[in-house]
This record gives C-alpha cells, structure tokens and sequence, in this order.
C-alpha cells in the first residue's frame, strides 16, 4: 500500500507540474492564477497520499498550511486585481 | 476486512489521480478563460475530495482523519469563494475591453 500512495502521490505531482504550462502560455494572469490554484491543490493532495503513505504526521500540517497559503494567494491575486479597475469605472462614472 | 478498504483506498486514490489529470488536461486544452476555471474546480474538489474519502481507512486514529476531512472542508471553502472571485475578475475584464 505504501509503493501505491507513493506513485499516486508522484503521479499527481507530475500532473500539477504538466499544468504549470498554462503559466507559459497564459494569455491572462487569471489563466496563470488558475494554474498556481492547481499546483496549490494538487501540491496539498501529493503531501497528504506522501504523508499516509510514510506514517509522517507532520507532512499533513504542512498540507494544512499550505491549503491556507494557497487561499490567501487567490484573494490577493483577486484584490490586487480589482482595485485598479474600481478607480477606472469610477472616472468612467465621472466623465 | 483489511482487504476491503485497501480495495476502496485504491479505487479512490486512483479515481482521484484521474480527476487531476483532467483537470491538468482541461486547463491546457480548454479554449477561454471561464471553461478552464470549471475545469480547474473539478480537480480542486472533487479529486482532493477523493483522495481524501480513500485516505480514510489508511490513518491510524481517529483525529488524524478529522484533520484530513478538515483540510479538505478548507479546499473546498476557499475554492468555492476563489473561483467565484477569479471569475468576477474575468467578467469584469470582459464586460470593460
């Protein structure tokens, strides 16, 4: 069972890192964000089959502090996002 | 017995690996911005969510699968509410250029 949670665990690993492309490509930073969301989740996934598979307690606080990071990560992305195009529409509802 | 959740342990694991695999997939192949984000939260989701269900039987107390089912309750809540927002973004972007 250990050998299977460990090739999940890489396997899923190597799954997030092939997505890692769409940060190259892009074209938005939304498309990039998305693909740093799914590294996020699947880097989380990875340390939990990693963590069961060799009995390590710690490794699923690290996937807990990481499923943390990786939501603040969003909301900044989404504030650093939206506050330039909130000043925008406003002069927009000046003029 | 022991068999049993071993069984359902890799049937869950690996219908989850799946699930990132098409979620890799749709995030490179689909063609805008709003179908990769449905793509992305189907891995997000549902293949930790998996992954998870089939890391159950596999840890040895009680508590330890708590915080497993609470990593997860984490995910789910903070995908939902990002996915949300990063569309708002898109929507917003769209509607302005």
């Amino acid at each position: 069972m250990t050998e299977f949670l460990l090739a999940a665990a890489i396997f899923v690993l190597a799954m997030v890192a092939l997505g890692l492309v769409r940060i190259l490509r892009g074209p938005g930073d939304a498309d990039r964000m998305m693909a740093a969301q799914l590294l996020g989740t699947g880097g989380i996934a990875s340390l939990l089959l990693a963590g069961t598979a060799t009995g390590e307690a710690a490794t699923i606080d690290v996937a807990l502090t990481l499923a943390l990071l990786a939501a603040f990560a969003s909301f900044t992305f989404v504030k650093a996002q939206s506050a330039p195009r909130q000043d925008e529409s406003a002069r927009e509802d000046d003029a | 017995m022991n068999a049993v959740l071993d069984l359902w342990t890799v049937l869950a694991v690996t219908a989850g690996a799946i699930l990132f695999l098409a979620g890799t997939t749709g995030l490179l192949r689909f063609p805008d911005a709003y179908t990769r984000l449905h793509a992305l939260t189907k891995a997000d989701n549902l293949g930790l969510g998996l992954v998870v269900l089939g890391l159950l039987p596999q840890v040895d107390s009680v508590s330890a699968g708590l915080k497993l089912l609470c990593i997860w309750a984490l995910v789910l809540l903070s995908g939902a509410t990002a996915s949300q927002l990063i569309a708002r973004v898109l929507l917003r972007r769209d509607t302005h250029s």
